[in-house]
């Protein structure tokens, strides 16, 4: 047995190897290709997107107004029934209003309720969880006591209670459903942020010396981003959900603001005979929080998939 | 060949896998774990296959168990247990094989013993399912194989969990449960990996007195060659879902065929040969993806002696005397073994 | 596990107290108390005697103190609207709330647990779709307008089901479903989630190298490790739908405290609707507090330390 190490037939072959290699392809690149091919991030999106088009450009889609009542025009079906026409789509509501129009306007409340709330409860529930995990001690022990006294009232009541004493304008159920739904933020962003600070490059950072304020919103918070990303869809579709049922028991959204919640509440006295009231707006509830649950999923499915079972 | 069992002698044939090969179906492709792995153990005989991670010696015990993921499809020309056909069975007469006839010893005992049921519970279950008695004799049998493999105070840890005590008592625990019913092979994987070096040669020294008393087959696998050493009567080298060198241990050592196998052994320091601040032996590159077909030497990339003719074809496993076979275009087969392919580049 | 209880126990005290000072501070809230009590038409010194006759005018920690107090000596004060003992109010309708609680929880595990394993056992499969889609579905669904829905169908449609009141068990099937499907859902993903990460796992691994029966590594090894984390979520799912059950009472007018609630919010009775909150936080904290006593025997590395 003789030993060929030297001979420029083994070079050749072992470039020749290595050269055959493929070029792996950047995170980035993947992500990208998975978001394109995940059929729930597509729907979500697709649907979120539309949604958004759809409350921007109400104006040009619809000419009526979501308010004008017409009272000689009252609970006309729609079109598909047989009283209807095309000229309400889908049939006008107990006061006469266009029900399409009131539909698509309705979609602007969702939507700025939903990422309102969202934005307020990830805001204060990031803020707390990046604060306890990357401190510990004594601030994590504050900021799970916090926690667990919030998940312990009942959040319906108090939204409820609190609506009542400062009214229902979109600003105060922005602002107390934003209060209901931090807790998820705050406990996943916490337990995200304490694995990630045993990383190499926060110990790294902090024997360079950098701030902690530099570490946190420099270091761990982008990693953390995608997390808060996917919770915050999550708790967007339960911020609507929940506005919904608000404004159907008269503590949400006043009318006349064209709210889903409160349609399907208007048209509870007349579901038994004209049921459409009702389903319309339950249905675009329903799809757009499927939407946005889906849109989440999929988030987490293309940045982390090994989450996933 | 026939499907009996060849037990004319008392060194009976135990096991006999021939040519099996295992696929995962993957997202991206197939996965080649195992291509055409031959192997055969004795009654009271240790096999060890060695090779790195990855190289498919678990997966090739999981097959032979019948235990492979839903995504694995196994083949094999041959498959015989003690007379029994594996290929035959399905997952319900495997399962009464299972544990019974043939038992498997995890690597990490920690995570193999249920954490929610006591020690006894998971021991006298193997014993009471295969039907070999009552609840009674299966607390009795537990109570004397725990005394078997060293454990003090065997009544009292029947009525333990499993973490409430150490890897060493947890591990000879797993030994116990293998033996419940006497099997004939029993297939260890990597049982001394997660232990302490002390625990470990403890282990071994169990394993191998168990053997001597109860004539049982062993299949050892590891990526130990310290193991391979202590225990091993033969031994099945593997390399990216093949076997590339068998023989008995001495062989192995003192004769290694294959240039990974020698690159294996050139990486362990020997005390007395290896000079101090020389550089210990390493094998460069990295192992091939098993996803495309095998169409050449697997280890050619990291081959020293590699030539044209590694790249041109899939090598053969040489029989070069018998238990005796070598996957290398550089080993050459005596003059009455099979004819070798050998292309017309080969160097000298 | 006497140590970790005993640490929760004492958490979960700290956390009710917070609760009923927050319960307390919320109504105070609303402005002035006493002007609303007193009327649109009083005077300044009518509102005055008011605020003085309802302890109004003391400083805010000796009212609450004095609240507490009372509280715990089972006084919850009197409603504003009926002037009934709000303890008697809350009484007479608990078991309203109770029962439909109790009946949707059971309703989501008889149909969450099941699928969940199922689900796990043949992923992918159209079962696991399917579950999957339950799911999807099942969180998606406004509450009460899937109530509605069930009463347009069920009790109009059909006429198989009465649509509201309490009179009868079949007067809580439909409320049932609607609130049971509401935490269904969760439970499902957990189940399937928890078996599937114990299949995955060594010791199921060698529960099938031991030879065991199909059944016996389902449900002797696989579930009974899966099932902990469900025990935990279906307490706390409890306390959820003690508190959530206030739309579902709406919709198929239940009287149960939910309800009473949500008028006594609209009519600001606020004695009535602040001894409500702080009840259902107390549930709440107690049913974490129960569930980690039952996760902590059921799990012998917590039980035996």
């Amino acid at each position: 047995m003789t030993s060929l190490e030297h001979t420029p037939a083994a070079a050749a072959i072992a470039r020749s190897g290595v050269a055959r290699e493929a070029e792996a392809p950047s995170p980035r690149m993947v992500m990208r290709r998975r978001a394109l091919t995940h059929p729930g991030f597509l729907f979500g999106a697709t649907v979120m997107l539309l949604t958004i088009a759809v409350a921007i450009f109400a104006p040009l889609l619809t000419s009526y107004d979501p308010f004008a009542q017409e009272l000689t025009q009252r609970l006309i079906p729609p079109v598909w029934s047989a009283k209807g026409s095309w000229a309400h789509v889908l049939g006008t509501d107990g006061l006469g209003r266009d029900y399409l129009t009131r539909l698509i306007y309705g979609a602007r409340i969702s939507l700025i309720v939903g990422f309102g709330a969202a934005g307020i409860a990830g805001l204060i529930g990031a803020s707390l969880g990046l604060l306890g995990g990357y401190f510990g001690g004594r601030i994590d022990a504050l900021v799970m006591y916090l926690v667990n006294v919030k998940l312990s009232m009942p959040g319906v009541l108090v939204a409820l209670s609190l609506i009542s004493v400062f009214g229902g304008s979109v600003p105060v159920v922005v602002t107390v459903l934003g209060l209901l739904f931090w807790d998820r933020f705050a406990v996943v962003t916490r337990s995200v942020t304490q694995q990630i600070r045993v990383n190499d490059y926060v110990t790294a950072a902090e024997a360079v010396g950098a701030s902690r304020a530099r570490i946190i919103l420099g270091e761990i918070l982008p990693n953390v981003m995608n997390h808060i990303i996917v919770i915050a869809s999550l708790e967007m579709a339960s911020a609507i959900l929940v506005e919904a049922a608000l404004s159907f028991l008269g503590l949400g959204i006043r009318p006349p603001t064209p709210s889903w919640g409160l349609m399907i509440s208007e048209g509870r006295n007349f579901m038994f005979f004209q049921p459409y009231l009702v389903a319309i707006p339950g249905i675009a509830i329903f799809v757009l929080v499927i939407a946005i649950n889906m849109l989440g999923d999929g988030v987490r499915d293309i940045t982390a998939p090994e989450g996933r079972n | 060949m026939t499907a009996s069992p060849s037990l004319s002698d008392d060194d009976g044939r135990i096991l006999e896998v021939v040519k099996l090969s295992v696929e995962i179906a993957l997202p991206a492709g197939n996965l080649r774990a195992v291509s055409e792995v031959d192997l055969h153990v004795d009654r009271g005989e240790t096999l060890c296959i060695v090779g790195e991670s990855g190289c498919g010696k678990t997966i090739t015990s999981l097959g032979i168990m019948g235990l492979l993921p839903r995504r694995a499809r196994m083949r094999a020309e041959r498959l015989v247990l003690e007379g029994h056909d594996l290929l035959t069975l399905g997952n319900r007469e495997l399962a009464t094989l299972r544990g019974d006839r043939m038992a498997m010893i995890f690597q990490d005992p920690m995570t193999a013993l249920n954490p929610v049921y006591t020690v006894g519970n998971q021991m006298e279950e193997v014993f009471t399912r295969h039907g070999k008695g009552g609840r009674k004799e299966a607390r009795e049998r537990a109570e004397y194989l725990l005394h078997k493999v060293g454990i003090t105070a065997p009544r009292s840890r029947l009525g333990q969990y499993p973490h409430q005590l150490s890897g060493g008592l947890r591990q000879r625990i797993m030994v116990a449960i293998a033996l419940m019913c006497e099997p004939v092979l029993i297939i260890a994987d990597e049982p001394t990996t997660a232990l302490d070096v002390t625990i470990q040669a403890q282990i071994l020294h169990l394993l191998s007195d168990l053997q001597k008393e109860y004539r049982m087959a062993l299949m050892l696998i590891t990526h130990d060659l310290g193991v391979v050493a202590r225990m091993a009567d033969r031994v099945v080298v593997m390399y990216a879902g093949q076997v590339v060198e068998t023989g008995t241990a001495n062989e192995i050592f003192t004769a290694p065929t294959h240039p990974y196998t020698r690159g294996l052994l050139d990486c362990i320091p020997v005390p007395g040969k290896t000079q101090r601040g020389a550089k210990l032996g390493s094998i460069p590159g990295m192992v091939p993806s098993l996803m495309a077909p095998i169409d050449a030497c697997q280890f050619r990339n990291r081959c020293s002696s590699a030539f044209a003719a590694c790249a041109a074809a899939p090598i053969a496993l040489e029989t070069l005397a018998p238990g005796r076979s070598c996957r290398c275009l550089l080993e050459k087969a005596p003059v009455n073994a099979q004819p070798s392919r050998r292309s017309v580049g080969a160097l000298p | 596990m006497m140590r970790f209880l005993v640490h929760r126990l004492a958490i979960s005290i700290l956390v009710a107290l917070t609760v009923s000072i927050i319960g307390f501070a919320l109504l105070r809230l609303s402005g002035d108390l006493a002007s609303a009590l007193a009327g649109d038409t009083a005077k300044p010194e009518q509102i005055a005697q008011v605020a003085h006759l309802y302890g109004l005018d003391r400083p805010l920690y000796i009212q609450y103190l004095d609240w507490a107090a009372k509280a715990l000596r089972g006084d919850l004060g009197r409603s504003l609207f009926s002037n009934e003992p709000v303890s008697f109010l809350i009484g007479q309708r608990i078991g309203v709330t109770a029962q439909l609680s109790f009946m949707a929880l059971v309703f989501a595990i008889a149909i969450a647990i099941p699928l969940g394993v199922v689900a796990a056992t043949k992923p992918n499969s159209w079962v696991d779709r399917a579950a999957l889609g339950l799911s999807v579905f099942g969180q998606a669904m406004p509450n009460f307008w899937f109530g509605l829905i069930l009463i347009i169908v069920f009790g109009v449609m059909l006429r198989w089901l009465p649509i509201s009141g309490s009179d009868s068990f079949a007067h809580f099937i439909l409320p049932t479903v609607t609130l049971g499907t509401a935490v269904m859902p969760a439970i499902m993903r957990l189940t399937r989630t928890g078996m599937l990460d114990a299949l995955d796992s060594d010791y199921i691994r060698m529960a099938r190298a031991k030879g065991l029966s199909s059944g016996s590594v389902l449900f002797k090894h696989a579930l009974r490790n899966a099932v902990l984390p469900v025990v935990s979520l279906s307490a706390v799912s409890l306390g959820f739908l003690l508190g959530g059950s206030v739309i579902v009472e709406s919709v198929f007018a239940l009287n149960g405290i939910g309800f009473l609630a949500f008028q006594s919010i609209l009519r600001t009775d606020f004695p009535v609707v602040q001894s409500i909150v702080v009840f259902v936080s107390f549930a709440y904290i107690f049913l974490t507090l129960l569930s980690d006593v039952i996760n902590a025997y059921l799990d012998p590395r917590i039980r035996l330390g």
